[in-house]
């Protein structure tokens, strides 16, 4: 179980399936290896992951040990392209991992998304320097990074966040707060948003690598939650925090402009967190109506609830497909990527709530309760239509390109 | 006759056989963009692609298929499917027509219902009992509409997709030659299956186009007037599962063309995209309101175009049962 045990895939054959005339176009296949990273890592969330999920849940603690089989066995490091030390760099790639992962337990999915999430911003605007610094550390998995964009007063208007860099020669200053930072409190690298010119309104943005040793900052208070309770939401703040002006990504006011094309890459990470979420909470529920026996035969002989399993596993292809061709729209830099990217986001985490609450309901009063995993499942899903951009912002997204 | 000339009628058939040797894939987006213009042009070509030629081309002696592709592919005959009947709808395994042995052939009789292309057809697929009152007793055949003894009934009134004629088909001792069955005895429940898999694609691109034309002119009703964002959301909504729809089909027609299984994939892909479809016929003429409901109007077209889809080649119940045994298997 030790080991690198993605690392030595990568030299494995690329395939590309073709056919027909129009089907060249169309390619619904993983290539074999992502389908070798995927199993790899199906295995290891079966082993390691699943038999916790239940106890992160209850005792809503950051599962470090967790992050640590992620980073031994190059989980970590599949937002990472090869020159910056990781095995992949591609969106499909991370959403079938944070697929599978979730399908065992949302919190340990969030550890590569999140991952994912604070990386995006340097691997999207950096400079080449920037990248070979800043990225082999968390490629490796020695430290995991987070995104700092949100603040009390600045959660979809993301425009009217005040806290402020004030620059002093070779460094920026950086004050002020930022709420409902997912893993915020565990980062040892932290992108975060601030005022470079607070009258310029969003055009005085900015954006800065924050590096834990050199740039510390405080987390105070962490959230009580519904779901997702392993996952450490923090309160962020920094006072007088000096950020070296060579971690500044991008130009002085390029900051919104980045939190955006970051968004847009990550959100089919969390259609494929609420894709598994929803995967794992069916897959229970199916077997149990098989086993469940009422009236002398299993409850999935029934046509009532043979209708649900059938909606329930129609609905979760549609998703399915979505986030793989928002990833797949990522990977390739799709013009319309912005638009596919918010609708599998929406569709997928909509999606999520409905089934595990199908799901749920399939169980009946087994489902209410926590001995069975499918309710801690809907608590979990309630998330993903929340953050990184409300369900209601998607639609907002959605509807801006459609009317341009 | 415009599709005809297009090549829209022989998409699936091999070039061998004078079509344009094309997948279930360009079958799907072939059926999409004609339903974006027309429902009933969509499905006139799709039943006689899929169901009413596909199972000649799958099923067929290299003699049948010399015999009917190459008419069927330029659009000098039309294809017809002919399995339902007044008694037998979902449950088509007990259907009554039947086909006895008569010389070296068959003489079949029954009144087969429902069929789209009626009348207008050049040949029907038609299926008929040779044996026990099961599925295995059901086989197919290949039978011409000038067959003496076979006859138009009744052409239905419908709510919508009313270019597209639909009604009954009486026979009465039709004969008809052995060479003509499709397949060996017993074989052609297995038959319509099969061809109703890939029929459940062209529905299902039908649906597409269907759903496609709601969102469009949708967005182009709202770019042109003032409009609140609860319109907005409904628009995004819309496009949205417009796009989830148009994957799960697009996969289902991609597995067919592989030669892969797909069964459940195409009952998932008929299920969503005409559930699709009529939802957003519907949130279409919310938005377009009153303006949408007058006769004439495009919307109130849709929706009348759309329901039928969530009936015909297996109702949405049917699909559902279909995905359920597959899952459950």
């Amino acid at each position: 179980m030790r080991g690198n045990r993605l690392g030595s895939l990568s030299d494995q054959p690329f395939v590309m399936p073709g056919h027909g005339l129009i089907s060249i176009a169309m390619d619904f296949e993983f290539t074999q290896e992502q389908i070798a990273i995927r199993d790899t890592i199906r295995e290891l969330v079966q082993d390691r992951v699943a038999p916790r999920a239940a106890e992160i849940d209850e005792k809503a603690e950051y599962p470090k040990d967790i992050e640590e089989l992620f980073a031994e066995n190059g989980i970590l490091g599949i937002p990472f392209p090869e020159q910056y030390g990781g095995i992949s760099g591609s969106s499909v790639t991370i959403c079938m991992g944070i697929e599978e992962i979730a399908k065992a337990c949302a919190t340990s999915s969030l550890i590569l998304a999140v991952q994912a999430l604070g990386s995006y911003p340097i691997l999207v605007a950096g400079s080449e320097e920037q990248k070979k610094r800043l990225c082999p550390p968390l490629a490796s998995g020695e430290k995991v990074a987070a995104y700092a964009l949100s603040e009390t007063g600045s959660g979809s208007d993301a425009a009217a966040m005040k806290s402020v860099a004030k620059r002093y020669g070779k460094e920026y200053v950086l004050n002020g707060s930022k709420q409902f930072i997912t893993g915020g409190s565990v980062a040892g690298t932290l992108v975060v948003f601030a005022q470079t010119d607070p009258a310029a309104d969003h055009r005085g943005i900015s954006a800065f690598v924050l590096e834990r040793e050199a740039s510390p900052w405080k987390a105070p208070k962490l959230e009580h939650k519904l779901g997702i309770r392993g996952s450490p939401t923090a309160e962020l703040v920094f006072e007088d925090v000096k950020v070296p002006v060579a971690n500044r990504l991008g130009e002085e006011g390029a900051g919104f402009k980045i939190a955006l094309a970051v968004l847009d890459r990550s959100r089919p990470g969390i259609g494929a967190q609420a894709l598994g979420i929803a995967e794992g909470a069916f897959d229970y529920a199916l077997n149990y109506v098989k086993e469940r026996h009422q009236f002398g035969q299993p409850i999935s002989s029934f046509q009532g609830i043979q209708f649900m399993l059938a909606d329930i596993a129609t609905q979760i292809e549609a998703a399915r497909h979505l986030v793989y061709r928002a990833a797949t729209k990522v990977d390739s830099k799709a013009a319309d990527l912005t638009k596919i990217a918010a609708m599998a986001k929406l569709f997928a985490s909509d999606m999520a709530m409905k089934v595990t609450t199908d799901c749920v309901q399939l169980l009946g009063g087994y489902g209410y309760i926590s001995d069975y995993p499918v309710e801690r499942m809907m608590r979990d899903a309630k998330i993903t239509q929340i953050y990184e951009g409300t369900n209601q912002i998607q639609r907002v997204v959605i509807a801006r390109a459609l009317t341009r | 006759m415009a599709a005809a000339e297009a090549g829209l009628m022989g998409v699936l058939i091999p070039s061998e056989y004078g079509g344009a040797g094309l997948d279930a894939l360009a079958f799907a987006i072939c059926i999409e963009e004609l339903a974006q213009a027309c429902a009933s042009t969509s499905v006139i070509v799709d039943v006689h692609t899929s169901v009413g030629s596909e199972p000649i081309l799958l099923f067929g002696t290299e003699n049948q298929k010399r015999n009917w592709l190459p008419r069927l592919a330029s659009g000098e005959l039309l294809g017809a499917f002919a399995l339902t009947e007044p008694a037998s709808g979902s449950d088509a395994a007990s259907l009554k027509t039947s086909a006895r042995r008569h010389g070296g052939g068959y003489l079949i009789n029954g009144t087969k219902v429902f069929i789209t292309n009626v009348g207008h057809a050049g040949l029907y697929i038609v299926f008929a009992r040779t044996g026990e009152e099961k599925a295995a007793g059901v086989s197919a055949f290949v039978v011409p509409s000038e067959s003496p003894g076979l006859r138009v009934g009744q052409v239905f009134k419908k709510m919508g997709l009313n270019g597209s004629p639909t009604g009954e088909l009486v026979l009465e001792d039709v004969e008809v030659p052995a060479e003509n069955r499709l397949g060996a005895e017993g074989q052609g429940f297995a038959i319509a299956m099969r061809a109703l898999d890939s029929g459940r694609i062209g529905i299902s691109g039908q649906a597409l186009g269907i759903a496609q034309a709601a969102v469009d002119e949708s967005r182009a009703l709202l770019k042109e007037r003032s409009r609140e964002q609860g319109d907005d959301f409904l628009l995004a909504d819309m496009a949205t599962r417009l796009e989830s729809a148009r994957l799960l089909a697009y996969h289902a027609a991609w597995l067919c063309g592989l030669g892969r299984p797909f069964t459940r994939q195409a009952s998932m892909a008929k299920l969503h995209c005409t559930d699709t479809a009529m939802q957003l016929a519907i949130d279409a003429m919310q938005l377009a309101g009153e303006e949408g409901a007058i006769s004439g109007a495009t919307f109130e077209r849709h929706l009348r175009d759309a329901k039928a889809l969530q009936i015909y080649e297996g109702s949405n119940q049917v699909q559902r049962i279909v995905i359920a045994r597959e899952i459950l298997r």
